[in-house]
C-alpha cells in the first residue's frame, strides 16, 4: 500500500458500501453528474427503501476551475472576466460584486448614471435567471411547454445584452469604475418595448403552471424549510425569503443606489417548494417595477469614473462587498497587498450554501420529491464549484 | 450645383448643348432598366442603434397581427381543402367494409374456380384425390391468404400511425410552444422528417449492457409490441370494417392489451439499471391499478348494448333523439359522460402519458425502462405506446363517440370509416394536448388519485347506468 491510499483509503466510488452494507431493503441510487435534472454536473447519492429516501449527499466539484486561486495571478481588470463564469446565467451581479470590492479597496466614487445602469443590467438579469429557473422547473416538474415559453421571452433580454455589449452570456459589462459601454436611445426604447410585451406574458406563466393544480400537488407541501432552518442553514436569497425571513441585501444594505427605487421583498410563507418557486415570480415583478424606474429617470453623465489605471494598483487593504445576486447574497472578499493582482480572493457563491441544506431535506422524501426540491433552490453548478 | 466635387478637366458636357440626331430615341430603348430591389437587403450595422438587434425578428414584431401574415391566410386554405377532401373522398369512395366482403368472395370464387379445374382435369392424385378433401385444402388456402393481408393489413396502420402520430406531435408541440418543428426533411412541413428517423432508428447501433440479462433484454420489447398488435384484431375502423369480428371483442382488447405490462417489467428488470427498475415497477403498479376503473369505465356501455360485440355497441348509437341530437353513449346523461372521462384519465394512465409518465419521468428517472435501450428495439417500445394510444383512441370512438355514426343526420353519406377515424384523431389530438400542457403526478399521488378518487368513481358509473336502465 503506498503512502498516499493508506493518507486517503480508498471508498467505492459508489458510496454504496457505506450507506447500505448488509441491508437488502435499500438501494443506492447514482443521481447524477450526468442526469437530466440535476441542472449541471451535481452528484447526489440516494439511499432509497423502496421510493422513501433515508439518506442523501450531495457531491460537487465537477465543475471546479479554480477561479479564486486564478484571480491571485490575474489584475484586477481581469477577475471581471472570471466572475462571469461562476453564476453563467446571471452574471451581471457577479461582475458588480467584483468591481464594488475592487472600487471600496480604491475608495472609488462611480457616477451616478453607471449607478443606474448597473441597476438596469442587474435587474434584467434577474429576469433572465427567474424565467430560466421556472421553466427548468416545469421541466423537473414534467411540464414542458412553459420552458420554452420562458425560454422565448428570456431569449428577448439576451438578444437586449447582445446588442448592449456583443455578449449574450458571459457579460463583462460591468467595469471597475464603471460600464462599458453607454446606452442607446435605441436600446432603452427596445427595452420598454419588451417590458410592455412581457407584463401580460406573467399572467399566462402562472395561469399555464403556477396555480396548474398537479404542479400545486406537486410543490406546495414539499420540501418545506421553516425559517429558523433556512437561517441555520445560512440560506440567502429567494430561498430564505421563500420561508418568510426578510432579508434582502438590496433593503437591508443598498448598493449602486437601490434605496432610491421603489420596490418591495416578495416572502412566502411556510418555506414549501411552491413558495420558493412563486417568490422568484413577484420578484421578476418587481424587478420589472425597478427597471422602469430606473430607465425613467436615468441621469446624464459620465459612464465610467475618472482615472482608473489599466494596471489597478489598490492600497494595501482589504475590502468585502456583497450584492442580491438572483440566487441569493453573493459577497466578494479581496485582500490587497498593493500589488496589480488581489492577494486573495474569497466567494461567498450563494449556490454554494443553498445547496448545503439539501441533505438534511431531502430525508424522508419521494425519488420524484428529490427533482422537486433540488430544482426549487435553483443552484448553478458554475457558481457552486466556482 | 450639387455639391459634388468634380475635377476640373472631366467636367461633364452641359445638357443644353445640342445633341446627335438619334439621340430622342436612344433613352427610351438603351436606358437600362432600374436595377431589381433587392429583396434580401443588408443589415444595416449602425454603433448608434445598436449593431445586431436590427436583423432579429421579436415575437412583438413577429405576432402583431396575426392574420394579416400570408402563413396564416395560407394554413386556413389548406385546412379547409383537407376538409373539403375527405368529404369528397366520402362522397366518392363508399364504404370500405364492402370492399373487404367483396375481396373475400373474389378469393373464394378463385378457388372454386381451381378446384374445378382440378376435378376437370382429373390432376389431383395420391393424397388429393379425394375431391371434397382437395376443396377444403383450397378453402383452407384461402381463408390463410385472407387471414395475412388482414395482418399486414393492421401491421400497416400501426406502422403509419407510429410515423403519423410522431410527426402530428412534434408539430404540434412545436406550435404550443411558439417553435416551428420539422421542417425541413421532405418540404413541406418536414412531412419525412419520422420516417428518416425510423431509418436511422434501424441502422443504429443495437446495444445490450454488459451487466444485462441478455435474453430478457431481447425478449421484453417483442412482449410489448406483439400484444400491442394482437389487441389491433377486432378494433373496427369503420362500423363493420374489422380484421376479426369477435362476440366479445371489447374483453379482447382490454384483456390482451393487459399483457404488455410484462414486457414493460421485463425490461426494467433485464437492464440492470436501477433507474429502469424503478420505472419498471412503476409501470406495473400504475397500469395494473388503472386497469380497474378503465374496465369498469366500459361496463357501462355494455349494460346499455347488452352485448360485448364491438359492432353491437358501434350500431347501438347509431340513432338521434328529437332527430338531431346523437345517442352516443357519452351523451347518456349521467352515467355516460362520467365514464368517459373516467376511460379518458385511465386510458392516459395505460399509455404511460403525461400527466401519468411516471414509469418514463425524463426529469426523474432518466428513460425509465427504456433507459439501455437502443436502435430498432428501443423503437419496438415508443412503436408500441403509440400504438396503444391510437387503441384507446379508437376504443373511445366506438364506445363512447359513436363510432362511425355522422355527427348530425344529413351528413350520413360520409362513409363511416371517415367518421372514425376522425373522432379517433380528435381523441389524440387531446391526448397530444394534455400531454404538452400538463406537469406530472408523483408516483403516490397518482396511486391515491387511482383508489381513492377513480375507483369508486368507476363503481359510481356502474351503479348510475343500472339506475338508467332500470327507471328509463
Amino acid at each position: 500500500m503506498t503512502n498516499r491510499e493508506a493518507l486517503h483509503p480508498r471508498k467505492p466510488e459508489t458510496g454504496a458500501a457505506e450507506s447500505s452494507e448488509g441491508r437488502f431493503d435499500q438501494l443506492f441510487v447514482n443521481l447524477g453528474p450526468q442526469h437530466p435534472s440535476t441542472h449541471g454536473v451535481l452528484r447526489v447519492g440516494l439511499t432509497l427503501e423502496g421510493e422513501v429516501i433515508t439518506k442523501a449527499e450531495p457531491d460537487i466539484g465537477y465543475l471546479h476551475r479554480g477561479t479564486s486561486k486564478l484571480a491571485e495571478a490575474r489584475g484586477y481588470h481581469q477577475c471581471v472576466v472570471l466572475t462571469d463564469r461562476w453564476d453563467y446565467v446571471s452574471a451581471m451581479p457577479n461582475n458588480l460584486a467584483l468591481c464594488l470590492a475592487a472600487e471600496r479597496l480604491m475608495g472609488l466614487a462611480v457616477p451616478e448614471r453607471a449607478q443606474h445602469l448597473r441597476v438596469v443590467m442587474c435587474e434584467l438579469n434577474r429576469i433572465a435567471s427567474h424565467l430560466l429557473f421556472m421553466g427548468t422547473y416545469g421541466i423537473d416538474l414534467g411540464a414542458f411547454t412553459p420552458f420554452l415559453h420562458a425560454f422565448r421571452e428570456r431569449e428577448m433580454i439576451l438578444d437586449l445584452y447582445e446588442m448592449l455589449c456583443g455578449a449574450r452570456l458571459t457579460y463583462h459589462y460591468i467595469r471597475i469604475g464603471g460600464v462599458m459601454a453607454d446606452v442607446s436611445p435605441d436600446w432603452a426604447a427596445k427595452t420598454r418595448e419588451f417590458l410592455t410585451y412581457f407584463k401580460p406574458r406573467l399572467k399566462e406563466y402562472d395561469d399555464l403552471l403556477s396555480f396548474n393544480p398537479i404542479f400545486l400537488a406537486r410543490a406546495e407541501d414539499v420540501g418545506v424549510i421553516p425559517k429558523e432552518l433556512a437561517v441555520e442553514w445560512g440560506l440567502s436569497g429567494p430561498n430564505l425569503r421563500g420561508s418568510g425571513v426578510a432579508y434582502d441585501v438590496r433593503k437591508s444594505d443598498p448598493y449602486c443606489g437601490y434605496e432610491k427605487f421603489d420596490f418591495e421583498v416578495p416572502l412566502g410563507k411556510t418555506g414549501s417548494c411552491w413558495d420558493r418557486y412563486y417568490c422568484r415570480v413577484l420578484e421578476i415583478r418587481q424587478s420589472v417595477r425597478i427597471i422602469e424606474a430606473a430607465l425613467e429617470g436615468l441621469p446624464a453623465g459620465d459612464i465610467m469614473a475618472k482615472g482608473v489605471a489599466k494596471t489597478v494598483k489598490p492600497p494595501v487593504g482589504e475590502a468585502y462587498a456583497h450584492v442580491e445576486a438572483s440566487r441569493g447574497d453573493l459577497g466578494i472578499y479581496l485582500v490587497s497587498d498593493g500589488g496589480p493582482a488581489p492577494y486573495r480572493m474569497h466567494v461567498r457563491a450563494p449556490s454554494f450554501v443553498n445547496l448545503a441544506i439539501l441533505q438534511e431535506m431531502l430525508v424522508g422524501c419521494k425519488v420524484a420529491d428529490v427533482i422537486a426540491i433540488l430544482g426549487s433552490i435553483d443552484i448553478v453548478l458554475g457558481e457552486t464549484d466556482r | 450645383m450639387t455639391g459634388i466635387n468634380l475635377p476640373a478637366g472631366d467636367a461633364p458636357l452641359p445638357p443644353e448643348k445640342p445633341s446627335a440626331p438619334a439621340a430622342p430615341a436612344a433613352p427610351a430603348a438603351v436606358a437600362p432598366a432600374a436595377p431589381a430591389k433587392n429583396p434580401y437587403p443588408k443589415p444595416v450595422y449602425s454603433k448608434k442603434a445598436g449593431n445586431l438587434l436590427k436583423t432579429r425578428l421579436w415575437p412583438t414584431e413577429r405576432w402583431a397581427h396575426p392574420w394579416s401574415q400570408a402563413g396564416y391566410r395560407t394554413a386556413a386554405i389548406q385546412l379547409t381543402v383537407i376538409i373539403g377532401g375527405i368529404l369528397l373522398v366520402g362522397a366518392v369512395v363508399d364504404e370500405l367494409a364492402g370492399w373487404g366482403d367483396l375481396l373475400y368472395r373474389y378469393l373464394l370464387a378463385g378457388t372454386a374456380l381451381l378446384h374445378q379445374e382440378f376435378s376437370a382435369r382429373g390432376i389431383p392424385s395420391g393424397p388429393l384425390a379425394d375431391p371434397a378433401r382437395t376443396a377444403a385444402g383450397l378453402r383452407l388456402g384461402a381463408e390463410v391468404l385472407w387471414t395475412l393481408f388482414k395482418v399486414i393489413l393492421v401491421v400497416g396502420v400501426i406502422n403509419v400511425n407510429g410515423i403519423w402520430a410522431v410527426w402530428w406531435e412534434r408539430k404540434l408541440s412545436a406550435h404550443m410552444q411558439s417553435r416551428l418543428g420539422p421542417m425541413y426533411a421532405g418540404g413541406f412541413h418536414g412531412w419525412a422528417q419520422t420516417i428518416l428517423d425510423s431509418i436511422k432508428l434501424l441502422l443504429k447501433e443495437d446495444a445490450t449492457p454488459a451487466d444485462a440479462d441478455r435474453a430478457v433484454h431481447l425478449l421484453a420489447p417483442a412482449v410489448v409490441i406483439v400484444p400491442a398488435i394482437l389487441a389491433f384484431a377486432p378494433v373496427l375502423f369503420g362500423t363493420e370494417l374489422a380484421a376479426a369480428r369477435l362476440d366479445m371483442g371489447a374483453l379482447y382488447i382490454l384483456a390482451v392489451s393487459g399483457v404488455s405490462v410484462i414486457g414493460v417489467v421485463m425490461a426494467g428488470w433485464a437492464s440492470s439499471n436501477k433507474f429502469s427498475l424503478l420505472g419498471g415497477l412503476r409501470a406495473a403498479a400504475q397500469v395494473v391499478s388503472y386497469e380497474i376503473p378503465r374496465i369498469f369505465a366500459v361496463v357501462p356501455i355494455i349494460m346499455f348494448t347488452g352485448s360485448l360485440d364491438l359492432v353491437a355497441i358501434d350500431k347501438a348509437q347509431s340513432g338521434y333523439w328529437l332527430g338531431f341530437l346523437p345517442q352516443w353513449f357519452v351523451f347518456w346523461f349521467p352515467a355516460g359522460p362520467l365514464a368517459f372521462l373516467l376511460f379518458l384519465i385511465a386510458s392516459l394512465a395505460e399509455t404511460n402519458r403525461v400527466p401519468f409518465d411516471i414509469p418514463e419521468a425524463e426529469s426523474e428517472l432518466v428513460a425509465g425502462f427504456m433507459t439501455e435501450y437502443s436502435g430498432m428495439k428501443w423503437a419496438l417500445f415508443f412503436l408500441a405506446e403509440y400504438a396503444y394510444v391510437l387503441l384507446a383512441c379508437f376504443m373511445m370512438a366506438v364506445f363512447f363517440l359513436g363510432g362511425g355514426a355522422a355527427p348530425l343526420p344529413f351528413l350520413g353519406f360520409v362513409p363511416s370509416w371517415i367518421w372514425m377515424l376522425a373522432k379517433a384523431m380528435a381523441m389524440m389530438f387531446v391526448f397530444m394536448w394534455l400531454r404538452w400542457t400538463l406537469p406530472r403526478f408523483r408516483v403516490d399521488q397518482l396511486m391515491d388519485f387511482n383508489w381513492k378518487f377513480m375507483l369508486p368513481w368507476s363503481f359510481a358509473v356502474v351503479a348510475m347506468a343500472g339506475a338508467t336502465l332500470l327507471w328509463l
